[in-house]
């Protein structure tokens, strides 16, 4: 079972690669649709945007107009097998944590290597979700398909654990309620940072930036598009990441004695947790600039990181359940 | 998008006197202090200051930590810790800035609190005289009953609504702000519950031996390490007694623990005694104190049998090295042994110690440094046998879980041989006195503590929660009804019977609400029919935006 849950790893790297390859395809032919596609959803009234305006065509493609039609075809073929490859990924990913739950008869989120894999499923997932109601930001999956693929291939040569059962202070139902909320709001925000990334690109690109990562954003969906859906998942996932923060709190309370006694992985979650407000209140507060605010998404996100990779390794806390050592 | 940042200035009194420069000064830094980008920057630099707290080591956290910093750096270390970098969470700095932060939030949300009430007491504003230049709007026949019908429909939505004559105010989604003020709110309670946890809570760690003997009573001279908050004197602790009968632990072949119990018994002092366990995640829950359990290790029992015949028997805790075999250091240490009978006096210098190394596993073969799995399947102790003044009588501090090293560098203590024991044997010393390693009982180790601020820290983030989800999902929105009067000139199906002008405004940002405000008035327009122009807003880019705004 165990061996399996490590096949089916691979073989969800390997669709999610090429997802990536058949969005590049796509964003590489993509000229000729680009009109269409990059036109930006209109935001209704009250988002208080002001880069709603418009069209930012992509080139016109030069040939004529049944070799661009080909072209487009191409290119809506490489969109659509880029999405059956992510759903593909999904489906792997998902039975390679099932059996790796099944392997160890817990849930699957007992070291950092899990926790990566469970995260990047819960994002995989959130993608789909996304794409199911927005088909128009299609395009942005080759961001989104590229991080997967970097993370994880990451968890699978580098933070790779076997199968060992739970350290006592982890077996109780809090480690469900707690670690399963975390990874929500996780694999969450590591979604909401893809439009982050995407929408200050565009945006640039929307400004007549055309210096090195503008120019990536020729072809993604329009900078007010991305934006919202970077608050949409961040509201959403904020809550979320509250709720994990103050479990945790409880279930510390219960088992160290103190709900909060600022152990590395408490300290950043806290750090995370006060930039992740800082951007919601940002993006509330009238005077201050949307890219303000998604930078600070942005690094709500590293953040995260920082506490999921830095700590375990830096750090020695009452957390020191990584599996590294 | 409320622009709470923009609030109006209160309008300025032309200066007939001169103007109080100071009263303005402060005014303004007021104004400045409760500003929504200040809070930002605060916010902001709350999370910087964080980071010292998690890279430096902390005293609260892990004390030997901070020890070793200043030994690895002598010449920094000393600088950091006058700026309370080893105390970084309770630092003046750490402390200015959420002090600040939260003086920003009362200042910010009070006027606001004020505000709201205001508003939930008010009632809709009256419809703005064109409704055509609302975002949403849109002209569907007037139902039966006219503006009391439409009334009535929005009610049933749960709509508050108020009518006036022919016209119909409608709002919903107070939620939003309701939630906004309780989320900030309860931060500000999350802060009190924090407070009140630290001065009037206290915590103290004990490690206790199981046995009668080594009962413990809730005084602070009982605890090795103690701290109560600043408003608790030691007459405030609850007097309850803890012995511990037994301890269970399971582990898994990889040495990785499994599952911990601890059996006591308890003494309350209204209460009968009484048995209860306890186990890493589920605390002893005793009246006015939880007691946690932390660790656990060996307490090996030692006889000694001194020259006269006398016999002794220490059964002092052996620390564990924290290695997954739970090897474990300590000292046995006799010094009131010796004694002469006939006259009673005591020779200092022929005081006895025995430091050792407790392998609960010991391997099959030497060297005996390092226990293989944590519970007792080859227990072996490595004694070291000392002898002479252990200084213990000099009221010089040290630890018990060493011998005074200064002693034996100062030839007071000499070594006069090592043995490994195993459990039931006998080692006789050079001198003819004897040392017997008979059992091991188990000790454990328990933090006992007191906070008050527990349950206001509970509700508060409860609430918090809950806040914090009706305002980032709450929507706040406006609707108004003006039933015209008919128009007998038009030729269009609704002809004779009157019409009604619908108009809507979202307050807050709300992709969904054109589709909201369609459906609103084709169930007012009755029989599903709505009002052709109440799509005049839409396009297709609305379905999705709509979906947005279910999320
Ligand atoms: C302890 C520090 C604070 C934290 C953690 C915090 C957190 C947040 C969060 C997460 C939101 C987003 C919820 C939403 O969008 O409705 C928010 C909104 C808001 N905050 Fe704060 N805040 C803090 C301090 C303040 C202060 C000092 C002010 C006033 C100056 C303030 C005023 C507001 C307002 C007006 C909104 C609502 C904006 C809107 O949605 O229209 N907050 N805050």
């Amino acid at each position: 079972m165990s061996a399996l849950s490590d096949q089916l790893v691979s073989l969800a790297i390997l669709a999610y690669l090429i997802a990536m390859i058949s969005h590049a395809v796509e964003y590489a032919l993509g000229n000729a649709r680009a009109r269409v596609t990059a036109a930006p959803a209109r935001e209704l009234v009250g988002a208080g945007v002001g880069a709603v305006g418009g069209g930012t065509p992509g080139v016109r493609a030069a040939t004529g107009p049944s070799a661009a039609d080909r072209t487009a075809r191409r290119a809506r073929l490489g969109g659509l097998i880029a999405v059956a490859a992510t759903v593909l990924g999904a489906l792997l990913h998902l039975g390679a944590l099932v059996t790796r739950g099944l392997a160890a008869d817990r849930m699957p989120w007992g070291n950092m290597y899990e926790f990566v894999l469970t995260g990047t499923w819960i994002g995989a997932a959130g993608w789909l979700v996304v794409l199911w109601q927005r088909p128009q930001l299609r395009r942005l999956g080759l961001f989104l398909s590229l991080v997967m693929v970097l993370l994880v291939a990451t968890a699978e040569l580098v933070l790779y654990t076997p199968i060992v059962p739970l350290v006592p202070a982890l077996n109780s139902y809090w480690f469900v309620i707690h670690v399963s909320t975390i990874v929500f709001a996780s694999g969450i925000f590591l979604l909401g940072a893809v439009p982050a990334v995407a929408f200050l690109m565009r945006s640039g690109y929307e400004r007549g930036r055309r210096s090195f990562p503008y120019t990536l954003a020729k072809r993604l969906p329009a900078a007010a598009a991305l934006e919202r859906l970077t608050f949409v998942l961040h509201a959403f996932a904020f809550p979320v990441f509250t709720f994990a923060v103050i479990a945790g709190a409880i279930w510390a309370e219960a088992a160290w004695g103190r709900p909060w006694g600022w152990d590395p992985k408490e300290t950043w979650s806290f750090i995370s947790w006060v930039i992740y407000a800082g951007y919601l209140h940002a993006r509330a507060t009238p005077s201050v600039r949307r890219n303000v605010a998604t930078w600070l998404a942005i690094a709500g996100f590293l953040t995260m990181l920082m506490n999921l990779f830095g700590v375990n390794i830096f750090f020695e806390g009452l957390h020191s359940y990584g599996g590294l050592d | 998008m409320t622009a709470v940042d923009e609030r109006p200035a209160p309008p300025v009194e032309a200066p007939r006197h001169r103007p109080n420069r100071l009263l303005a000064l402060l005014r303004n830094s007021w104004r400045q202090l409760t500003s929504m980008r200040t809070a930002l920057v605060l916010l902001f630099l709350l999370a910087v200051a964080a980071i010292p707290g998690s890279v430096l080591p902390q005293r609260g956290v892990n004390p030997e930590d901070v020890r070793d910093y200043f030994v690895a750096y002598p010449d920094l270390a000393p600088v950091l810790d006058r700026i309370g970098a080893f105390e970084a969470f309770s630092s003046v700095w750490f402390s200015a800035i959420y002090l600040l932060l939260f003086t920003s939030l009362i200042g910010c949300i009070t006027p606001r609190l004020r505000d709201h009430v205001r508003a939930l007491r008010s009632k809709p504003p009256a419809a703005p005289r064109r409704l055509d230049r609302l975002p949403q709007h849109a002209v569907l026949p007037a139902p039966e009953g006219g503006a009391a019908a439409v009334a009535a429909a929005l009610r049933r939505r749960r709509w508050r609504v108020v009518v006036r004559g022919d016209e119909v105010s409608a709002e919903k989604g107070y939620l939003k702000e309701t939630g906004n003020l309780l989320f900030h709110s309860s931060l500000v309670l999350v802060l009190v519950g924090v407070a009140l946890g630290s001065w009037y809570g206290w915590s103290g760690n004990k490690l206790l031996v199981a046995g009668e003997d080594n009962a413990f009573c809730n005084t602070r001279q009982q605890y090795a390490e103690s701290k109560l908050g600043p408003r608790v004197s030691s007459a405030d602790l609850p007097g309850f007694c803890i012995r511990l009968d037994d301890f269970e632990a399971r582990f898994l072949e990889s040495g990785q623990p499994e599952f911990y119990e601890a059996r006591v018994t308890v003494d309350e002092v209204d209460g009968e005694r009484r048995p209860a366990g306890f186990s890493v995640n589920s605390p002893l829950r005793l009246d006015g104190a939880n007691v946690y359990l932390l660790g656990h290790g060996y307490a090996p029992v030692i006889r000694y049998t001194d020259r006269f015949g006398k016999s002794q028997t220490s059964n002092f805790p052996f620390l564990t090295t924290r290695d997954i075999g739970l090897t474990s250091e300590g000292l046995a240490a006799f010094p009131d042994v010796n004694v002469d009978p006939a006259t009673g006096t005591r020779d200092p210098n022929l005081q006895v110690a025995f430091s050792g190394l407790y392998l609960p596993t010991a391997p099959a073969a030497a060297p005996f440094t390092r226990s293989e799995y944590p519970t007792e399947r080859n227990p072996a102790l490595n004694l070291v046998a000392y002898r002479g003044n252990l200084g213990m009588d000099a009221g010089i501090p040290g630890s018990v879980y060493e011998l005074d090293q200064r002693q034996v560098r100062a030839g007071k203590v000499k070594e006069v041989g090592t043995k490994l024991l195993r459990k039931g044997e006998t080692w006789k010393l050079d001198d003819g006195t004897t040392v017997e390693f008979l059992d091991t009982v188990p000790y454990v180790t328990l933090s006992v503590r007191y906070d008050p601020g527990a349950t206001l820290l509970l509700v508060s983030s409860a609430v918090l929660l809950v806040g914090l989800m009706g305002s980032l999902f709450g929507r706040r929105r406006r609707v108004f009804f003006r039933v015209l009067p008919a128009d007998p000139t038009s030729g269009s199906p609704t002809s004779g019977s009157s019409l009604v002008e619908a108009g809507g405004l979202p307050r807050t940002d709300h992709p969904g609400f054109a589709d909201e405000f369609a459906q609103l008035v084709a169930a007012i327009g009755g029989d599903g029919r709505p009002g052709e122009e109440a799509g005049v807003d839409r396009d297709g880019d609305d379905r999705a935006a709509a979906r947005e705004g279910a999320e």
